[in-house]
């Protein structure tokens, strides 16, 4: 049967659609966007979406799903539906599993795994080194083979440079992007939070932004090099921003994404909420003037992407000392909410958003999404972007709640998702 | 409004002071192994009083030191706002010597009991004996003044004000009746 | 005269109106030290718990006279002797703790922050005996009390602090505690250990001894981690002496009423000579003493601070 989502706001950055149009879909693929009033066949199907936006199904490139090995934090089912209440038809999950997914074997499971979660569509990204030592080269050919979408063995940085050029250099060949945690381990040596005034007060071992900057720049010098396709994680400073843009102006291959806590919070939240543990994250939260340059990151295109870094932990890893806490925060289901915050701000455009959170996620790891053009999957987020709403971890999807935004007010959510055709939210 | 009464003026302050210490100095046969330990606050100016009194009558120095009770009340857990802790300052050895402590005011006998179990902790005294200049009444535990300047019957409401001037300032003590239906408790540190 | 926090965990948060009525108390209660029978019954039937997850002699001692002189029961925890190591939680600790009753805790940890972590899940009073390089809030208050007590006053003294600031719990207690008092603040040592952002918290910043200390009205010497000797942070404990070291040189330069001051336990020969910790502007065994006295004010403050809300009604 099909289906026509009705009376919304189309934005499709891809097509430069930003306008009322009725989204026609049959046998999971977009049909036809309709002008708005038309007549409605017979055995057609309506769904309203009247004051929503109609966007491209939105993805995550950066998600922690824990599943194998620590399905008590997160599961494939679990992540995939929090993914799907935050709005999210993909996401893309990191190899650091237990074990890791350095091998094809892990990569089918999780993808079994994901089919039968019947939820969002799951894409994973393979170890860029076996066993994320850090050393040699993993089958990264038959990882991709398998299907998975990038290498990277994010959580830790390649500190060996010249593997690092290896790697992009090998990728090359098999048109794969490298996706690196850009992380100085020396630098970064048993910090906690951000160096500067806050740590000091607060006691804490810091990280200074260089311990990031100085392998973004590491990294884009042999992207250079080595003509390979490298895209930067989590890029929290505002030196990061810097680089990458002036990488982008020479022409490197270089794409990066930040996640909404960088363009929301600053290292102030770990002394606000007195050394709460879900304000521990790596890169750590930094200071208003990385926050500004992030959000004019965005804004200009320097930043490709919105990708949340979803990293769900249990009590077990979180409700302890703050030195001994894991790193990361759940955030598939206030990633969509926060970056609105951005577009009533007036930061970004709605159709900015679209660009950051689907179309260009759907680009750089060369997956099918990103756009509503008749003929592609029917991938759909329908968006009510004046709803109010307050953040409750109680009611996540996700099985592990270490939110730093507990209680937030948020005005703008995911009512409808689509994932070919079929409405999963 | 609460009523003020002067119960006492300044020259009836001094004849009570004069008394008690002709008393003391006959009870003891003198003040050879006298020594004064004023409560604080109240008991404080008094204890000053008296001791420059006693040396008038006996023509030589009697020691003194004053004692703050706080750490030894029983009340500290049952205040709104516990009470400020002053010095305690007794710098002479009270072994064998006979104590009287001094107050201003006596009421439920509490600090009394407080002082007597705080002064334990600094030797063991021949006795201890008790001056007050104004007994209110309503003792809460079996303790009775040696030395009484007055006694004033009150409501257990009531509140008693004493003052011992400095310089030109004049010695009083006022009663402050309390109000008609106010159930107000019979005060704290200060409500004596 | 209750204090205006329910905990002590820093004197970030701590008004110069309660640091004035700590250190009022303290030298009211300091006499108790000196009677024949040193204790007084206020804290009787009250239970005050030592959590120590990192060894200290002498600070869980200051506790632990301190609570005895009140008459509190005191009972030491400490991690080694504890079910830490069996990987049970802080906070599971902290529960299982709590289960017990106590009325007050007293707590150190390697880990800054986990006071706090505490405060959040118990209801009892909590005093930070020092966490991680975050804060230690008695150990300053025992500092003003004890320069207090010698110069009379705190506003407009000059303090330097000089050693390892980066990593100093006290260097932060102190920074806070004296400006809020009104002194000004110097923080001294090589540039690797002095952290970014110190000035924000009120402290001005020389990497020279020679330049802070001549016009000094206190100096306080924080002890160099010997262990650090080897790491990136300074050559060697040798040249850290030559440069940083309080000597009978250096204190030449001084000020003839200047106070010394360590916290304690000293390198001798390193951060400060034998001549000097010894000598007469010493003011080291003072601290320690006015260690027991702080911490009696403390306990009692916030002991009987504790049951306000749930009374109403005062009688004589």
């Amino acid at each position: 049967m099909k289906t026509l989502i009705k009376g919304g706001r189309l934005v499709d950055p891809g097509q430069g659609l930003d306008e009322p149009r009725d989204v026609l879909m049959d046998k999971g693929k977009i049909e036809a966007l309709l002008d708005p009033g038309g007549k409605v066949s017979t055995g057609v199907r309506t769904v309203d979406a009247k004051d929503c936006l109609v966007v491209p199904g939105l993805i995550d490139m950066h998600v922690h799903l824990r599943e194998p090995g620590q399905e008590y934090k997160e599961t494939i089912a679990s992540g995939a539906a929090a993914a799907a209440a935050g709005g999210f038809t993909a996401v893309a999950c990191m190899a650091n599993t237990k074990p890791c997914n350095d091998s094809a074997a892990v990569t089918d499971y999780i993808l079994e795994r994901a089919k039968a979660a019947k939820q969002v569509f799951v894409y994973p990204i393979g170890a860029a080194t076996p066993g994320l030592s850090g050393e040699g080269m993993a089958e990264i050919a038959d990882l991709k083979e398998h299907g998975c979408v990038a290498i990277s063995d994010d959580g830790r940085p390649i500190m060996n440079a010249e593997l690092a050029r290896r790697l992009l250099e090998y990728c090359k060949g098999f048109d794969i992007p490298v996706v690196s945690h850009p992380e100085d381990l020396n630098l970064s040596a048993g910090g906690a939070m951000h160096e500067g005034y806050i740590s000091t007060q607060l006691g804490l071992p810091g990280i200074p932004a260089e311990a990031e900057e100085v392998m973004v720049a590491r990294d884009i010098l042999l992207a250079e090099l080595t003509g390979g396709r490298l895209h930067l994680a989590h890029v929290s400073t505002a030196g990061s921003v810097r680089l990458v843009r002036e990488a982008k102006s020479r022409g490197a291959a270089v794409t990066c994404e930040t996640a909404p806590h960088y363009f929301t919070l600053t290292q102030e939240a770990v002394r606000d909420l007195e050394y709460h543990t879900s304000t521990k994250m790596n890169p750590p939260l930094r200071t208003q003037e990385d926050r500004e340059a992030i959000i004019q990151g965005l804004r200009d295109g320097t930043i490709d992407a919105i990708a949340s870094d979803h990293a769900p932990h249990s009590p077990v890893e979180k409700d302890v000392e703050f030195i001994l806490a894991m790193n990361g925060i759940v955030g598939l289901e206030t990633s969509l909410g926060l970056a609105l915050k951005l577009v009533h701000e007036g930061w970004l455009s709605f159709s900015q958003l679209v660009e950051r959170m689907s179309v260009a996620p759907a680009r750089i790891l060369g997956i099918p999404g990103g756009t509503l053009r008749p003929g592609s999957p029917a991938h759909v987020t329908v968006i009510d972007p004046a709803r109010e709403w307050t953040v409750d971890v109680a009611q996540f999807k996700s099985k592990s709640r270490n939110s730093p935004f507990q209680g937030w007010k948020l005005r703008g959510r995911a009512v409808q998702v689509w994932v070919e055709g079929k409405k999963i939210v | 409004m609460s009523k003020e009464r002067k119960i006492l003026d300044s020259d009836a302050v001094k004849r009570a002071m004069t008394r008690i210490a002709h008393e003391v100095v006959e009870r003891n046969k003198g003040v050879e192994s006298v020594v004064l330990v004023g409560i604080r606050k109240g008991g404080e100016p008094m204890a000053r009083r008296l001791a420059q009194l006693l040396t008038e009558i006996e023509g030589r120095p009697v020691p003194r030191g004053f004692m703050d009770v706080t750490m030894y009340r029983d009340d500290i857990f049952h205040q709104k706002t516990h009470p400020k802790v002053h010095k305690t300052e007794i710098d002479f050895d009270i072994e064998g010597k006979v104590v009287v402590l001094v107050d201003d005011v006596l009421f439920t006998g509490r600090t009394i009991r407080a002082a007597m179990d705080a002064l334990m902790d600094f030797g063991r005294p021949r006795s201890i004996q008790l001056a007050v200049l104004v007994d209110r009444g309503h003792r809460e535990l079996p303790i009775r003044a040696d030395f009484v300047g007055r006694n004033l019957p009150t409501a257990r409401g009531d509140r008693v004000k004493v003052k011992f001037g400095e310089g030109a300032e004049e010695d009083q003590v006022v009663l402050i009746e309390a109000e008609e239906n106010a159930a107000e408790p019979a005060g704290n540190e200060g409500g004596k | 005269m209750a204090l205006l926090v329910k905990h002590m965990l820093g004197l970030e948060q701590v008004e110069r109106e309660d640091i004035e009525t700590i250190l009022d108390t303290a030298a009211s209660l300091q006499e108790i030290s000196y009677r024949p029978v040193k204790k007084v019954p206020t804290l009787r039937g009250k239970t005050q718990v030592n959590l120590f997850f990192e060894p200290s002699t002498r600070t869980r001692t200051s506790f632990e006279i301190a609570g005895k002189r009140l008459s509190a029961d005191v009972v030491n925890f400490t991690a080694s002797a504890s079910s830490l190591s069996k990987g049970e939680t802080l906070a599971d600790t902290a529960r299982n703790l709590w289960a017990m009753r106590p009325d007050i805790l007293v707590v150190r940890h390697s880990a800054a922050g986990a006071p706090h972590l505490l405060a959040k899940l118990l209801d009892t009073p909590i005093i930070n005996a020092g966490d991680g390089a975050h804060e230690h809030p008695t150990q300053a208050l025992l500092d003003m009390f004890t320069v207090r007590e010698k110069k009379r006053k705190l506003s407009g003294l000059k303090v330097v602090i000089a050693g390892d600031i980066a990593h100093s719990r006290v260097a932060r207690s102190n920074i806070y505690g004296f400006s809020k008092m009104g002194a000004e603040v110097w923080v001294v040592g090589p540039p690797t250990l002095i952290p970014p952002g110190i000035e924000r918290m009120g402290a001005r910043v020389s990497y020279r001894l020679e330049e802070a200390i001549p016009d000094a009205d206190v100096i306080m010497m924080l002890r160099i981690q010997l262990e650090r000797g080897a790491g990136s942070l300074f050559p060697s404990l040798r040249e850290y002496a030559i440069r940083f070291g309080l000597n009978p040189a250096r204190m030449r330069l001084c000020k003839p009423d200047v106070l010394v001051m360590h916290p304690g336990p000293i390198n001798r020969g390193v951060e400060i000579s034998p001549e000097v910790a010894d000598g007469p502007y010493s003011v080291i065994l003072d601290q320690v003493e006015a260690g027991v006295a702080v911490r009696m004010a403390l306990l009692y403050l916030l002991c009987a601070g504790a049951e306000h809300e749930d009374t109403d009604q005062g009688r004589t």
